[in-house]
């Protein structure tokens, strides 16, 4: 889960990193009634969750009343990179001596923590890396003895920032680790990490991910959820407890687990078909839960096929067979299924559906044959309307 | 032969006494596995249908000699679990449960590493040798004892995977989930290795996916010290970047973890990849019917 600009910054704020005054605001009002609170001048931001924001004018220095009123009326509603802009931070202007990166990560391939710094700061790692490899230095942590003084002290000795402001710059990286740890993120990373004139160390910008599997220790996180920006497809899908990704396609995919699912998408492209979702029913699943993912996968209006992918373990064919005919009984249903069913109890999966006689409904015994008719019957489809 | 789990495994289920732990456990018991306690806190000395309960990992270990430890518990208590049959002293601890936070796993992890016990999982379908023992979900009855040994990140592609190379008259010598999250336990390197050492296998398939470099470092490790024929297959070649494909780990961060880039790493070592499940078994019959 990504966090806002201004939800990591209150993270931090709870574990003492410095960061400059500011507050969202999510109309032109709220934004002047900020700005007037925190003192000239301010500086108004997009909070969106992709970067490159300064670039795409949604980050505006201002001076007067008048400007906050012009930039936030300017900015709420811009699209950035596909993301519509819904809310504002409003923060204090900081006077910029240098701007160094910090970041503490998961290494998926150590296994460990990764605390990272440079004083090239202000563009992003992957060109601070194409410009200078070296100027990145890195350091593991052990997840048991915690960020250690001499890890700090060797990164900014290493980075080559500012004599200065080793120690603070040390100070804040222990406490961002501290972030990383207490809040449960995957990645904490500050760009810029500022040099203020007064020689201050402050966080100019925090890009924070969230451990969804931690947010039961988490209330005030999941609190977060932005649910307003969220696709309405993958929200309806979380609601009833779906593993949903929303595709470009136009076939619509079921199956149970992760990997058979990824795995049919892959097989349906190969055929020349093009997914339009990634739906893992779960292992195990139940009547109920399939009539639910059908009802997902066709809110989509691109879906011109249907093709239920179910190898069976533990979940059983027959109880995959009932709940799509539950589905049909209880759903209007107008574009073409393929199922296939193999696995625990699939002689009878497939007897149900015989008896059923749904209408358009094509039963394939292979996962390979199942995507060429999928495929075959996307494109009739695609042809009629 | 096999690997991790056979006729010597004595199993000890924490959570046993819960209704996805009792459904597996017994299901394992009916398969042969010598399944000789339960653990849930508080219940010692109950039973379920005649597999006595414990209150600590411990007890069921000094009364019944247990080496092995499959976890069900909820993914808020796992860790906890995980570390108790690792301090109880048992060799392998296979954890099936889904949803446990990184950062737990980054500490049970660390530890583990620094002693004895052996960790398969989490979100993971579990280890089953044929014909001798099953730990896990993984429905074994598609499955029978052959020269095949089977190591992936996923259940059901597992299942797909094996039950077309059963298809084929193939049979396993084992079958291993190492799990779909960031942190597992052990990794491909780890398990081909066991593979490449067992005297059973002939044939070693390894089913990736996106997400983190394991595929691509165990690669690397194939061409230095693998004898024995791989088949690769990479699942997610059509998952788009920065989106958790139902595994916790398998997302494409950036241009990393791409199942392109796996693929290529594999095949440029010689690991001839199968592009489908099918293709998976065709390569499979070519390799070991060039040998026979």
């Amino acid at each position: 889960m990504d966090l806002l600009e201004y939800q990591g910054k209150e993270l931090f704020r709870g574990h003492g990193v410095p960061v400059p005054d500011g507050r969202p605001a999510t109309t032109v009002a709220e934004a002047v009634e900020a700005a007037e609170a925190l003192g000239y001048p301010v500086v108004v931001k997009a909070q969106v969750l992709i970067g490159g924001r300064g670039k795409a004018g949604g980050i505006k220095l201002a001076k007067t009343r008048e400007e906050v009123e012009e930039h936030a009326g300017a900015i709420l509603g811009m699209d950035i990179r596909g993301f519509t802009v819904h809310e504002l931070y409003v923060e204090r202007a900081s006077d910029i001596a240098e701007e160094y990166y910090a970041a503490i990560l998961l290494d998926r391939t150590a296994k460990r923590p990764m605390a990272m710094l440079s004083r090239m700061g202000g563009m992003d790692v992957e060109e601070i890396a194409a410009k200078d490899p070296n100027a990145i230095v890195r350091v593991y942590v052990d997840p048991l003895l915690g960020f250690q003084d001499f890890q700090a002290r060797r990164l900014a000795f290493d980075a080559g920032i500012a004599a200065d402001v080793i120690r603070p710059a040390g100070a804040v990286l222990a406490k961002l680790y501290e972030t990383f740890v207490e809040e449960d993120a995957l990645l904490v990373e500050v760009n810029p990490l500022l040099v203020t004139t007064d020689r201050e160390v402050v966080a100019l910008d925090a890009k924070v991910t969230i451990d969804g599997n931690s947010l039961f220790r988490h209330p005030d996180t999941a609190a977060f959820r932005d649910v307003g920006s969220e696709d309405p497809q993958e929200r309806m899908a979380k609601e009833r407890g779906l593993t949903f990704v929303k595709l470009e396609g136009d076939i619509g995919i079921l199956g149970n687990g992760a990997g058979l699912v990824m795995s049919t998408l892959d097989v349906v492209a190969q055929a020349g078909g093009r997914p339009a979702n990634f739906l893992d029913a779960g292992g195990g699943s139940k009547a109920e839960a399939i009539v639910d993912a059908v009802e997902v996968i066709l809110s989509n209006p691109n879906v011109r096929a249907v093709l239920f992918n179910i190898f069976g373990g533990i979940t059983r064919c027959d109880e995959v067979a009932r709940g799509l005919v539950t589905a049909f009984g209880r759903l209007e249903v107008n574009v073409p299924f393929v199922v296939r069913l193999e696995g625990t109890n699939d002689e009878e999966g497939r007897r149900i559906l015989a008896e059923a006689e749904l209408p358009n409904v094509h039963v394939e015994k292979t996962m390979d044959g199942a995507a060429e008719r999928v495929v075959e019957l996307a494109k009739a489809g695609a042809a009629v309307s | 032969m096999s690997i991790l789990v056979g006729t010597e495994t004595k199993l000890v289920v924490s959570g046993l006494t819960g209704r996805e732990g009792s459904f597996h456990g017994m299901n394992n018991r009916r398969y042969g596995t010598d399944l000789v306690a339960g653990v849930t806190p508080g219940k010692g000395g109950q039973d379920v249908e005649g597999v006595p309960i414990f209150d600590t990992v411990h007890d069921a270990v000094a009364e019944t000699g247990a080496n092995t430890s499959m976890i069900f518990v909820p993914p808020r208590f796992a860790a906890d679990a995980i570390l108790e049959a690792a301090d109880a002293g048992v060799e392998l601890v296979v954890c099936i449960t889904e949803g446990i936070p990184v950062h737990d796993m980054l500490r049970v992890y660390t530890h583990l590493r620094r002693g004895p016990t052996r960790l398969i999982g989490p979100n993971c379908p579990g280890v089953l040798s044929p014909g001798k023992s099953n730990v896990g979900i993984i429905p074994a009855h598609f499955f029978s004892e052959g020269n095949v040994g089977l190591v992936s990140r996923s259940g059901t592609l597992t299942y797909q995977i094996g039950n077309t190379l059963a298809q084929r008259g193939f049979g396993n010598s084992s079958i291993v989930g190492i799990g779909g999250d960031p942190i597992a336990g052990s990794s491909f390197i780890e398990i081909v290795d066991l593979f490449e050492r067992d005297s059973e296998t002939e044939l070693i398939v390894m089913c990736g996916e996106i997400g983190g470099e394991e595929e691509e470092r165990t690669a690397e490790y194939i061409d230095a010290n693998v004898e024995k024929p791989v088949v690769g297959y990479i699942a997610g070649f059509t998952a788009p970047p920065g989106k958790t494909m139902g595994h916790a780990g398998a997302i494409i961060s950036g241009s990393k973890g791409t199942a392109q880039a796996k693929a290529e790493a594999l095949e440029a070592k010689g690991v001839r990849v199968g592009r489908t499940p099918t293709q998976v078994a065709d390569i499979a019959a070519e390799i070991v019917g060039a040998k026979v």
